[in-house]
């Protein structure tokens, strides 16, 4: 199939710009191509001082979430001839200071969901049928969530409640409620019970739709509710099963 | 001018905010100077934050390239120890499928043995425990401490304990020139995509860690530098195929490697030669070698749901002409000194290598950019514990 142009709408700001406004670029566009693919290629030959964040290329790190037709996804596994439109709007994510161009500030992002204290690496799957290696006291693997902070731009309360917690933050205290990993989970658990963080959520369930991770936070934040109401956190606990390193 | 008796610390600039920029910058603010880095683009958004995100253990180069086989498993012990919580810490495998892969195999062991990897045999059963996802009609394996980490991930803990020290990061800071007076480089000059304004910083010394736009930054102190960008095609698949990482026991060839990742399987590589390090393109033969390779070592690989194909180019030193595929330069890296190889002083390279060595890198170029500026402090980077990921992002 040969490529086919497309018009990309993107937004543009500069620090001490007014108003951000948006430039359109012409791009010619293969049946692989994606939305990352296209920006680097503006940048490339049309226009270098577009800035934009991107580094795995592959929907592992997190850093390429942006409003694509107002859509919150990756750019860079968002093919751009399935989006089936001649023009193409780009936008950064919403609910995070604008830095510049499509490059938001993750910094409350993480204000945030530090919080959580959720260790990066999961101690307790296996393969189904497998089981772990000689040596390997239990088997390690990454937590879905990569921190894209596409729930927070999706979230209808974040965006009108700046002091509640956010899907994400959420997400990742139900995950250390799940698998503590030598997290003192009470604690954790007091901070989620507030009505600045679980009791918050409205169930819009938009952060779910938009997670490009599977992570879940709307289901994460039932959970974290359910057992909230239980109270079953305030029951002295044997020793988390996590803690055995 | 007569120097004042307490001068500050030398200042340095690096350019370049991939693996080896972090680690660098991190080294140089441990030992005492004031560092400035700049970056294009966001940080790691160059080769760094695309690779596979093997930890190797060392074994995939044991049989060829013994030097960079001692290199990969300091590190990997060391890094384990300065980084904790970063590596899904599962071993690897290398797969045998084949007789021919069983004689290299044997090669393999022994090389593993003479490099200080530790290394074991198992039988195609034990094997199909570990992995049951594995090629059925395996006829061995052996055990290395591979690992897996998050591309991006480890080199933001050298970004944020090279910050919490002192050192300032700018991304979208291209740099367009260097200031170079009587034949020594004194700064750079370029422009900050945030602001569109111009900037100038001066610097006591340059280093140029651009990975495979390094020709490109030489160039702007008038020198050159010899890297040949290589990319090779990663194939990233839906859904964890092994806890381990899996390579094929056979010398080094496209799609011989499935690294299992957060949720996701990555095949990899293949590698090609290119000239310009922002135009690699995906060639859809590549891609189908991917499926093709990494089928014979798990076959589930061709049934697996497709997330994204994409490339990556290596760094590697190489003059022009000559290799063509990129498998015969060398995957050990270069710090060049251009006052001894070019005449122009106050700017050194960093180039070659590949992530696992990232460190070693910077302590090598620390040690160089150290001794022209003639500071004697020992390299701290081995020791020092790294703050978590998150910490580069805080306020």
């Amino acid at each position: 199939m040969s490529d086919t142009s497309v018009t990309f709408r993107v937004h543009r700001f500069k620090q001490g710009d007014e108003e951000p406004h948006h430039d359109r670029f012409p791009v010619d566009v293969g049946p692989r191509t994606t939305v990352l693919d296209a920006l680097t290629a503006i940048r490339r030959s049309q226009d270098p001082t577009l800035t934009l964040r991107h580094s795995c290329f592959h929907a592992s790190c997190g850093t390429c979430g942006m409003k694509v037709n107002d859509q919150e996804v990756l750019a860079c596994v968002t093919n751009v001839r399935e989006l089936g439109t001649d023009e193409v709007r780009v936008e950064p994510l919403d609910n995070a200071p604008v830095i510049s161009d499509l490059v938001v500030d993750m910094g409350p992002f993480y204000a945030r969901f530090d919080v959580a204290e959720r260790p990066l690496v999961r101690e307790s799957e296996l393969v189904p049928g497998s089981r772990a290696a000689a040596g390997i006291p239990y088997p390690e693997r990454y937590e879905d969530c990569i921190e894209c902070g596409i729930c927070i731009s999706a979230c209808p309360i974040t965006g009108t409640d700046p002091t509640y917690i956010g899907p994400a933050a959420l997400a990742a205290m139900d995950r250390v409620r799940q698998e503590p990993r030598r997290v003192d989970v009470p604690s954790i658990l007091r901070l989620a019970d507030d009505p600045h963080a679980a009791w918050r959520c409205h169930l819009a369930f938009e952060c779910t739709e938009a997670c490009p991770s599977n992570v879940d936070p709307a289901g994460h934040i039932m959970q974290l509710r359910r057992s909230l109401f239980a109270r079953e956190w305030r029951r002295p606990s044997p020793e988390p099963e996590g803690a055995r390193r | 001018m007569t120097a004042p008796l307490r001068s500050p610390a030398p200042h340095v600039v690096i350019v370049g905010g991939g693996g080896t920029g972090a680690a660098l910058a991190l080294d140089l603010v441990l030992r005492g100077l004031r560092v400035t880095l700049v970056e294009r683009g966001e940080i790691t958004s160059g080769t760094t934050g695309r690779h596979h995100g093997l930890l190797h253990s060392g074994a995939r180069y044991a049989v060829n390239d013994a030097e960079s086989a001692i290199e990969c498993i300091e590190e990997n012990q060391l890094l384990r120890r300065v980084a904790p919580g970063s590596f899904e810490e599962n071993d690897g495998l290398f797969v045998g499928i084949d007789d021919e892969d069983m004689a290299y195999g044997e090669k393999l062991f022994a090389a593993c043995g003479e490099t200080g990897i530790p290394a074991r045999w198992l039988s195609p059963a034990e094997a199909l425990h570990l992995e049951p996802n594995l090629n059925p009609d395996l006829k061995g394996a052996i055990q290395v401490p591979d690992a897996t980490f998050d591309a991006m991930r480890l080199p933001l803990r050298w970004f944020a304990t090279a910050k919490a020290h002192g050192a300032v990061i700018q991304p979208f800071c291209e740099v367009t020139g260097m200031v170079v007076r009587n034949a020594c480089v004194m700064g750079v000059r370029g422009r900050d995509h945030r602001t569109e304004r111009d900037f100038e910083v001066g610097a006591d010394l340059v280093v140029n860690a651009g990975g495979p736009w390094a020709e490109k930054i030489a160039a702007m102190a008038g020198v050159d530098v010899p890297i040949r960008p290589s990319p090779g095609v990663l194939l990233a698949l839906r859904g964890r195929l092994c806890n381990m990482v899996v390579n094929r026991m056979h010398k080094s060839g496209d799609g011989d490697i499935v690294v299992p990742q957060r949720a996701l399987s990555i095949v990899g590589t293949s590698s090609w030669v290119v000239n310009d390090p922002d135009d690699l393109g995906v060639p859809e033969d590549h891609v189908q070698k991917m499926y093709d390779e990494g089928s014979k070592i798990i076959p589930a690989v061709r049934s697996a749901p497709f997330r994204q194909a994409w490339s990556a180019a290596r760094p590697l030193i190489g003059g022009p002409g000559g290799a063509d595929t990129g498998r015969e330069l060398s995957r050990t890296f270069k710090c060049f000194d251009h006052m001894e190889r070019d005449g122009v002083d106050g700017f050194v390279t960093i180039s070659g290598g590949k992530a696992t060595t990232a460190r070693a890198m910077a302590e090598t170029t620390a040690d160089v950019v150290c001794r022209k500026l003639g500071i004697d402090m020992p390299c701290l980077t081995r020791q020092t514990v790294l703050l978590p990921h998150t910490a580069y992002y805080a306020a």
